[in-house]
């Protein structure tokens, strides 16, 4: 009786004394650590090689000095010209001091190029002027218009103005086909130079097109794979794995070899009679190549998740719906596609995901309208050298990744991912 | 599906083999790229189609001359007579030897890197205490999902800055990075059925951390590991676009050699490439599978 009476007053403790619900949080925050430290130096990886370099990458598009560093006088007085009034003499003796040390420095051409991105050919106007800013003399003002009357338009100053502020909108406007200008805001572009919102839509319009094909061409495969007895279909299943596991650029040129002009598929055609030999069909070196080419690619992500998700059907419901009467058509529809339904997401999204920012093919078979956004992003990345451009529109094209990849989280889980 | 039941109807019947026929067709359209390059690579014509003698079977049309010219390509003196010299020269000069040397040193030590922080990271990640456990795995696969374009860019521009653009070193970060996701997702579909009283017996017993790891855990995670392993050697052997922005002609994979090879001068070389390139990953395909087998083994699953 005294023990039980003691009992409550005193906690249960460990064998080193301390109290049992001490020595269970401990031993429970070490473990936390054990597997924190774990992770930690991979994340630490992924952080410095990975997320930086992108988010390094991404903050080019809103942020761009390469103005203001190389003009720094006139950028001083264009922040305090409100953009609407004529330009005055002080800006005009900014211009020239500035255009005479960049000269020195040869950054000229960097600022001019700045400049060019916002008010195309305007590149010429900088490096002309800034060749003969030595001998120019006060007042300013008049001897610069002097020297090239285009300095006399406002527009130029205007342009300088939204060029001088290193924190921009600009390169998003110019990516969704806009502009921004002093004076009126965001104002769309004229219509023969709108061409990035197009390219974003006929991006959509090719994966939602693989998409929709890898599904049609990867459903009945998935499904008689997992039907058919596992010996059979480990066998057929090599099928779908050996192109999974050959090099991309291997399956690329296969395919340059199958549907060029002078390619398999054209002599076939031609041998059986179809097609003339002088009019074969052009099939690579535009849309439709890509598209056959990217759907081959992709294929296999869309079987593997479908075929996971089959494999786990037991075939019994269909033979119940079967002798409860349903016609095979019915059965299939009814019962057992509504099941399938988490491969088709999983198997959807992923390929989605995976052609919206697809490089490679339609680089190599793509021709004139089977560019992708990727293409005019490495365009832009390597020859336009406006990587802040590149980077607005990698941003847009990422945010949009991003929505299907947390989509993708939700609705199947990334843990669910399976490989092979 | 094997033999169809007694009370099958004749339109069953038809739709059957119609559908076999189907699913026949789709296997075709999967594999023909394969097929087609292997016969090409032996074509003597320096084309990229069938000849007349080739598909008249005529053995002159066919031909090793383009797998000589991997050996060739590139070498001072091809036309040296066979020897030490030679080999020396085609090891030293060959464009696409140089390639395949860069490739696999590239491969494996970024493999390395991933298979070791992946593994690593993948036990951690399955633990039950990990906190923010979701947040933190999909940060970690993320490199497989965000197009390689931004990617590729985004190293470049930050690379460049701290000096390790067109080196060695970043691109095998690079690469290292872009495989850790398969690591951890291969690695990690194997400890879901680990069975964790294994490990408490082993403690148990009076084993410690270190020794309960390589004795106990290791050999029923180590399939995993490997075809993780393969999974990220095949993703940076076949990775091409952070190549392309990253590396200077002196770290040219093979990839990289084909890229340029289909854009500029196109010839059966890559063909030949292409199908070494095949038989290689069905190597790997075999070894991959062997894996499998084994893993199902030691976790007592039998295949029926």
């Amino acid at each position: 009786m005294a023990d039980s009476q003691t009992a409550p007053l005193e906690p249960i403790t460990a064998a080193d004394g301390t109290p049992l619900k001490k020595k269970l949080a401990q031993a429970l925050f070490r473990s936390r650590v054990r597997a924190v430290s774990l992770v930690v130096p991979l994340f630490a990886f992924v952080m410095a090689s990975f997320v930086i370099p992108i988010i390094a990458l991404m903050w080019q598009g809103v942020y761009n000095d390469r103005f203001s560093s190389h003009m720094p006088n006139l950028t001083e007085q264009l922040t305090m010209w409100d953009g609407l009034t004529e330009p005055n003499e002080k800006m005009f003796e900014a211009l020239v001091a500035d255009l005479k040390t960049a000269r020195a420095d040869r950054t000229i051409g960097r600022a001019a190029t700045r400049v060019n991105q916002e008010s195309p050919g305007t590149r010429s106007l900088f490096t002309s002027t800034a060749r003969k800013a030595k001998k120019l003399k006060p007042p300013f003002k008049e001897s610069v218009i002097k020297a090239n009357k285009k300095w006399g338009n406002i527009e130029v100053w205007q342009a300088m103005k939204i060029t001088s502020q290193d924190l921009t909108p600009g390169f998003y406007a110019t990516a969704l086909d806009g502009r921004y200008t002093v004076d009126q805001g965001f104002v769309r572009q004229d219509e023969n130079r709108q061409i990035y919102v197009k390219l974003f839509w006929r991006t959509m319009l090719i994966s939602a097109t693989v998409m929709g094909l890898c599904l049609l061409l990867g459903y009945p495969v998935a499904y008689l794979l997992a039907t058919l007895p596992l010996r059979t279909s480990n066998l057929l299943m090599i099928m779908v794995l050996l192109p999974f596991w050959t090099s991309l650029l291997v399956r690329t040129t296969a395919w340059i070899a199958i549907l060029q002009s002078q390619g398999v598929i054209n002599d076939l055609m031609v041998f059986v009679g179809i097609t003339a030999d002088d009019a074969r069909f052009s099939l690579i070196y535009n849309m439709t190549g890509t598209i056959i080419a990217m759907t081959h690619i992709l294929l296999p992500f869309m079987i593997l998740p479908l075929y996971s998700v089959m494999k786990t059907i037991p075939p019994s419901y269909m033979r119940a719906a079967r002798s409860l009467g349903a016609t095979p058509t019915m059965a299939f529809i009814k019962v057992y596609m509504p099941q399938t339904i988490p491969g088709i997401g999983a198997g959807g999204l992923l390929v989605f995901i995976l052609a919206i920012g697809y490089y490679i093919t339609p680089a190599l078979v793509g021709g004139q309208d089977g560019q992708l956004i990727s293409n005019m992003i490495a365009y832009h990345m390597q020859k336009s050298l406006n990587w802040s451009l590149a980077a607005a529109l990698g941003g847009i094209l990422l945010a949009g990744v991003l929505v299907l990849y947390w989509a993708y989280d939700k609705v199947i889980g990334i843990d669910n991912m399976k490989l092979g | 599906m094997a033999k169809l039941p007694p009370y099958t109807s004749t339109g069953e019947y038809i739709w059957h083999y119609v559908y076999r026929g189907i699913c026949g067709l789709i296997f075709l359209f999967l594999i023909l790229p394969i097929i087609v390059v292997l016969p090409l690579s032996f074509n003597v014509e320096p084309y990229f189609s069938f000849t007349k003698g080739m598909l008249n079977f005529n053995p002159e049309a066919y031909s090793l001359r383009w797998y000589e010219d991997i050996l060739r390509n590139g070498m001072s003196a091809p036309d040296e007579p066979f020897g030490w010299a030679w080999l020396a020269d085609t090891w030293n000069n060959g464009q696409w030897i140089r390639a395949i040397r860069n490739s696999f040193f590239i491969g494996i030590c970024a493999t390395l890197l991933s298979t070791a922080l992946g593994t690593l990271a993948a036990i951690g990640l399955s633990r039950s205490e990990m906190p923010y456990r979701r947040l933190v795995m999909s940060i970690l696969i993320s490199p497989m999902i965000v197009p390689l374009i931004i990617t590729a860019a985004g190293m470049f521009y930050f690379y460049s800055q701290v000096h390790l653009s067109q080196t060695y070193l970043g691109v095998i970060m690079a690469h290292a990075v872009l495989g850790t996701p398969f690591v951890i997702i291969t690695v990690t579909a194997t400890l879901v059925g680990f069975d964790k009283s294994l490990v408490r017996a082993s403690q148990s017993l009076g084993a410690g951390a270190l020794i309960t790891f390589r004795k106990v855990q290791m050999p029923l995670i180590i399939p995993g590991v490997i075809s993780g392993g393969l999974f990220a050697f095949i993703t940076s052997f076949d990775e091409v676009v952070a190549v392309l922005f990253l590396a200077s002609p002196e770290q040219r994979t093979i990839p990289r050699q084909m890229w340029s090879g289909i854009r500029e001068q196109i010839s059966p070389t890559i063909l030949a490439v292409a199908t070494l390139l095949v038989l290689l990953s069905i190597i790997l395909l075999t070894v991959l599978e062997l894996l499998r087998r084994r893993s199902e083994r030691l976790r007592g699953i039998t295949s029926s």
